[in-house]
């Protein structure tokens, strides 16, 4: 069968780095090709080159047979080729339908006004091509993510499509809308669409793809059919070593009880009963919108509490900010550090050291020798890898961005930290590093909250897993009694009023 | 502070200082008077009022705000100031009193807009706006339009006045310069300020009161619009509620000039100096050469675009 895209010996350079290295890649018809590869392999810069917004160094690129110059994201779509990032494209105040045909929208009166009804007869045929249905004639912004997303793919489809490339397309969905996704998928490789799919979740590579390509460090280093893979072999491509044991257990679990929730009750959250022992690894698990984050929130001091009580080392608290939080021994890790977390034009020691200020004041000044002392010394207990401490953290990995934010907390002297999506957007290689110091952090006495959305990681990391739906916790679960198929039934469960979907 | 004080800051305004020398060598071979000494002291007198200001808005920009009532503050204090002089108390205590008074003015409109701000959750665009109309008004109504004359010599010896041979208005200035450079790079609210302009939410995770920092900042802000305020008044000898007008578009032109972001989290006072210098140098040079003052309005503006448009290349 002839590829629809063929890209050969695509070369790229920046100043000092050998991004991609003669790269080979092609998608087939109806096929879904997954690319993997670690943050920083160049799948990234792969996908830019295929949708015109980066210019490769040399190397060709086919489409069906036929060399092509893509130099602007303008030739990329009128080759055919379509490209949905994390951060989708769309214009919230518009409509869906007008999302879908932006850009190409049917006029009336010779082109003079935009035709509204043709606009919206046009999108609801594409997407139902597509085998979909979203809210048409509400802006896009009220719409949900996964709704979005059907409205990107919409977009695309509104063009001729023959290759559309997924970047992370599930990253914040949940179980019920990935499926909804996946069906998605193969209506496009049932018309014909090549499909590139891009993501961390090795699960869904066997559920939704056909062929795979691993990319490392700008080369191709595996490309095989699924059929052929499995999880061990990927990994070991991806990181290029072997990874030992999958989630180390060196703590000795539950001690006595840190913190304790009766009844609390705040925004979307009611009547939560939650225990976190010194010592243990709780798992918070639950579909988007349980209310996970929002509990954490609440712990943190960032959301009022509205009823209940808390009890924190034996005394009741309630902690009307961060900072009163952060001094009772709280710290909390933010599922997006890029946004909520770090402050990126800061240096690593500043972010480290930003709720810690007034232990390294001397007077009325900060004292830079302590305070660097104070940070050399948690750089090096978690191997966070920096040239030097006063580089940006911008200029750092993600999973380095989330141990400068875990060093913050320990410089705080927390007791309970709170993980939100602890390893999303990280490296499999880091990821295991991430794990092991959760188990150490517990094994040296801390209570350590996990809220995961990555079903293996929070079987795996927990001693204990808690499950929330509509607001409120639905169980706890042992570690022996925690499957996956227990945790969906909690996450699925509907409780009282108000917790409709 | 050292990422900022360090190679970034110095590479950051590199192009600043590069300008600046340019413009030095530029003036000095078509004005012979120009790299005098008392010619330099002039520009430093002349450019004293907006720098000081400055100083203060790269606190306000910094955390991501803007301050557009400083021109009417220097206005407001300035009738302050000259109107409480004219009470019947000895001049012994009537200066100080009067002056500590004008300061406590503009800090309190800072941490009125402030308070606006952070309280009221109003954009700092709007609340100053809407600030610099209310004080420019209150500057004519309490002098009825009519300027504030008749001043104690002693004021006027104020901005007048040399120690060592340089101006006053100019020693003020470094030591406000010194004082922001200070607390801006080694105190724990400086690094706060650049924190909750790089990322407030994060900032405000990280146990910063976010409020208090802004707050903060267009006090500082404030207080020394009303010390530009007292220094103008004591240059002109009398309190015009007309004066200061404009003030904020030079003051702002001078920061972003010097490097820092109108988004906030990145910049740095010692830029502003430099670019409150860029400007002054400018029109200093223009005024020996005998440029009409038509011209010079263009220069200037051409100036500000071009150091902004190099801050984009590098």
């Amino acid at each position: 069968m002839l590829p629809l895209l063929e890209m050969r010996s695509i070369k790229k350079t920046y100043p000092g780095v050998l991004a991609l290295d003669s790269v080979d890649f092609d998608v087939l018809p109806g096929e879904v090709h997954c690319l993997l590869g670690e943050n920083g392999a160049g799948k990234s810069t792969l996908m830019k080159i295929l949708a015109g917004a980066l210019a490769a160094d040399s190397g060709s690129i086919l489409i069906e047979g036929r060399e092509v110059d893509i130099d602007s994201p303008t030739a990329a779509q009128a080759l055919g080729i379509g490209m949905i990032y994390q951060d989708f494209k769309l214009v919230p105040e518009l409509t869906a339908a007008e999302n879908i045909m932006l850009g190409h929208e049917p006029r009336s009166f010779g082109g003079l006004f935009l035709d509204r009804t043709a606009t919206d007869a046009a999108a609801l045929a594409v997407l139902a091509e597509l085998g979909e249905e979203v809210p048409m004639n509400a802006p896009v912004r009220t719409l949900s993510l996964a709704e979005r997303q059907v409205v990107e793919i919409g977009k695309a489809m509104s063009r001729t499509l023959k290759i559309l490339a997924l970047d992370e397309p599930t990253a914040s969905l949940t179980s019920p809308e990935r499926a909804n996704l996946f069906e998605a998928v193969r209506k496009l490789k049932a018309l014909g669409v090549g499909v590139i799919y891009i993501t961390h979740r090795l699960e869904e590579i066997f559920e939704i793809g056909d062929r795979i390509t691993v990319l490392r460090d700008g080369h191709n280093v595996d490309s095989s059919s699924v059929n052929d893979a499995t999880g061990a072999t990927l990994i070991r491509s991806m990181v290029g070593r072997e990874l030992s044991g999958e989630y180390p257990r060196n703590r000795r679990g539950g001690g006595e009880t840190l913190l304790r929730l009766e009844n609390i009750s705040g925004g979307a959250i009611t009547g939560v009963d939650l225990e976190v022992r010194a010592g243990e690894v709780l798992g918070l698990g639950g579909l988007a919108g349980a209310g996970r984050t929002e509990l954490a929130r609440i712990i943190f001091g960032t959301d009022p509490i509205e009823g209940g009580r808390m009890i924190f080392r034996g005394a009741e608290i309630r902690p009307g900010s961060p900072r009163e939080a952060i001094d009772l021994g709280i710290g909390y890790l933010s599922e997006d550090r890029n946004r909520d977390g770090l402050v990126l034009e800061m240096s690593v020691r500043e972010n480290i050291t930003l709720p810690s200020l007034p232990k390294v004041t001397r007077g009325w000044f900060i004292d830079k020798k302590t305070e660097g002392e104070a940070c050399g010394g948690l750089i090096k207990q978690l191997t966070i890898k920096t040239p030097d401490m006063n580089r940006r953290v911008e200029e750092l990995s993600g999973g380095n961005r989330q141990k400068v934010v875990l060093a913050r907390w320990l410089m705080t002297n927390s007791r309970l930290l709170i993980f939100d999506e602890p390893t999303a957007g990280i490296d499999v290689g880091v990821k295991f590093e991430i794990h092991s110091l959760i188990d150490s952090l517990a094994a040296g006495g801390m209570g350590v909250l996990v809220i995961s959305s990555d079903m293996p990681e929070l079987l795996g990391v927990s001693d204990r897993v808690a499950v929330m739906s509509g607001g409120t916790v639905t169980g706890v679960l042992a570690r022996g009694e925690a499957t996956q198929e227990r945790i969906m039934e909690l996450a699925m469960k509907k409780v009282g009023k108000g917790s409709s979907r | 502070m050292t990422a900022r004080t360090g190679k970034y800051t110095l590479l950051a305004e590199f192009g600043v200082v590069l300008a600046l020398v340019a413009e030095g060598i530029i003036f000095s071979s078509l004005s012979p008077y120009f790299f005098t000494s008392e010619n330099i002291l002039n520009v430093s007198l002349q450019t004293s009022i907006i720098a000081i200001i400055a100083a203060g808005m790269t606190f306000v920009i910094l955390t991501a705000g803007i301050d557009l009532s400083v021109g009417s503050v220097v206005a407001f204090t300035g009738v302050i100031t000259t109107a409480l002089l004219h009470l019947d108390v000895p001049p012994a205590v009537a200066l100080p009193a009067a002056i500590l008074a004008g300061l406590g003015v503009g800090a309190l409109s800072g941490a009125a807009a402030g308070a606006l701000i952070t309280g009221l959750n109003i954009t700092p665009f709007i609340a100053t706006l809407a600030l610099m109309t209310i004080w420019r008004g209150a500057a004519f109504l309490f002098t009825d339009g009519r300027p504030i004359w008749g001043l104690p010599d002693e004021f006027a010896a104020l901005a007048g006045g040399r120690v060592a041979g340089i101006p006053v208005p100019t020693i003020i200035m470094l030591a406000v310069f010194a004082a922001g450079y200070v607390l801006l790079n080694r105190t724990p609210f400086g690094r706060y300020v650049y924190a909750v302009g790089g990322n407030r939410e994060a900032a405000r995770l990280a146990g910063i009161r976010t409020g208090r920092v802004i707050l903060g900042a267009y006090v500082i802000c404030g207080f020394l619009a009303a010390m530009s305020g007292i220094l103008l008044a004591s240059r002109l000898n009398s309190g015009q509620p007309n004066s200061g007008l404009m003030y904020e578009l030079d003051v702002i032109a001078a920061v972003v000039v010097g490097g820092t972001s109108l988004f906030g989290g990145r910049g740095s006072i010692v830029g502003t100096f430099v670019g409150a210098m860029l400007i002054g140098v400018l029109r200093n040079g223009l005024n020996l050469l005998d440029v009409s003052s038509y011209l010079q309005m263009i220069f200037v503006g051409a100036v500000i675009l071009l150091a902004v448009a190099l801050d984009r290349f590098r």
